[in-house]
């Protein structure tokens, strides 16, 4: 069989509404896992070892194992304990948290690395507590975890293909569909993974715009 | 929590886990020899040798590796390629994984002072040369590091593999949540073999790093 790329325009609706799901996907995902990043990160920098534990555990128990198997236990996990979740939050809470704990990582040690001279400082000059932590620690924390955090985002476009497995129509599923309606294997998957490069193109660029803006506070 | 039935299925577990640690190492060591061959390519001074290693990282590192696999596995046999599920898998991964490994690689080489280089062709040696006796005993100190990241990256990457219908741990564990609505107990039982070979293996790079780290 060869191949024939003249058939994919006919299931142009298909992928584009597909890709639409992966854009959305990925958005949501990438602002809940910076969120709960910064979440996890204050709980594993608190002081008391009752909060700080679990948490670390948590971020231990996640970084060990594969995105497949979150994404199994949430989906499956959270129907045994009476939530009936919808595929796509479902997926949207697995990529969350899984790469939650991944940012939870960076921003710590980005918070850690600020010297601490320069909390000192500010407070010296009469800044408040709160204060000294917005004006002076957080945007050099930024400029510190922009590229990092950069890196987490890009990866999580690609691995949001992932949730395709639990029936979310993202860009991956969209592109089997069209295969089991045509048989077409090569050219879909090859269709899907251009839409994925230019994607990820896209999400570069604006990375790189953003670890640019924030250098300027370091 | 059900331990009875965790009791009764962990032998499969341990089974398919065996699968994964196959699996994992022969794409690990196929990741390694294509990394090597790229970066050495995209440090080329001919432009034929850069060019395709550059293409290579880039599509490789810009598309999901579960459509890579897709593609191979059921794409292949309309380009005349017929892999088992365990072939696809391991040739997927591995070519997958070589792009990150090329970067890991490439950045430990330019990463070795500049003036080494110099010295080494003031010597009189050739270009091979320098990358084999100055460069490289340099370089190999400082990719140990990076290469053990990629690897267990592709340990717990080599989930997907499960979508194509390779019995590992992954198929293992979803196998068994659709056949007995336990998913905190599978759950577990999976993370704890992914757990022990990440360990196990992190342990492993941990030591060879010290070894041949020049900080100690």
């Amino acid at each position: 069989m060869g191949l024939d790329f003249s058939i994919v325009p006919d299931y142009i609706d298909i992928l584009i509404a597909g890709t639409l799901w992966t854009i959305a996907l990925t958005i949501l995902s990438i602002i809940f896992s910076v969120a709960g990043g910064v979440l996890f990160a204050i709980l594993q920098l608190n002081r008391h070892a009752a909060v700080r534990r679990p948490v670390s555990f948590i971020a231990w128990l996640f970084m060990g194992t594969p995105l497949l198997l979150q994404l199994f236990l949430i989906y499956f996990g959270l129907v045994q304990i009476g939530l009936d979740l919808n595929a796509f939050v479902a997926g949207v809470i697995a990529l969350s948290l899984h790469f939650a704990v991944y940012n939870s990582d960076i921003i710590k040690s980005a918070i850690v690395a600020v010297d601490k001279g320069q909390y000192e400082a500010a407070r010296s000059l009469g800044l408040s507590q709160l204060q000294a932590m917005r004006k002076a620690i957080v945007p050099q924390a930024i400029a510190n975890v922009t590229p990092a955090l950069g890196n987490m985002m890009i990866a999580l476009l690609k691995e949001s293909s992932l949730v395709s497995v639990i029936g979310v129509m993202e860009l991956t599923l969209s592109a089997q569909r069209a295969i089991s309606d045509s048989f077409r294997p090569f050219e879909f998957y090859i269709t899907a993974a251009a839409i994925y490069y230019v994607l990820n193109l896209g999400l570069e660029h604006g990375v790189r715009i953003a670890e640019r803006r924030s250098a300027r506070y370091r | 929590m059900d331990f009875a039935l965790m009791g009764r299925v962990w032998v499969y577990f341990a089974d398919a886990a065996l699968v994964t640690v196959q699996i994992s190492a022969l794409a690990i060591l196929l990741g390694l020899i294509l990394g090597a061959v790229a970066a050495l390519g995209s440090l080329s001074v001919k432009a034929y040798l850069r060019w395709p290693s550059r293409a290579y990282v880039s599509v490789f590192r810009g598309t999901p590796a579960l459509i890579q696999l897709f593609l191979l596995y059921f794409g292949g046999p309309q380009v005349g390629i017929h892999l088992d599920p365990f072939e696809a898998g391991v040739i997927g991964l591995g070519v997958n994984i070589g792009a990150y490994m090329c970067e890991s690689i490439r950045g430990a080489i330019i990463s070795v002072d500049k003036g080494q280089v110099e010295a080494g062709r003031c010597l009189g040696m050739g270009h091979v040369q320098v990358m084999r006796k100055v460069i490289l005993p340099q370089a190999a100190r400082m990719m140990v590091r990076p290469l053990g990241v990629n690897s267990i990256a592709l340990i717990k990457g080599s989930a997907i593999v499960s979508t194509i219908s390779v019995l590992e741990l992954s198929y293992t564990a979803h196998r068994y949540i659709s056949s007995t609505y336990k998913p905190f107990e599978m759950f577990i039982l999976a993370s704890i073999f992914y757990l022990i070979i990440v360990s196990i293996f992190s342990y492993g790079v941990g030591k060879i790093d010290k070894r041949v780290s020049l900080e100690n």
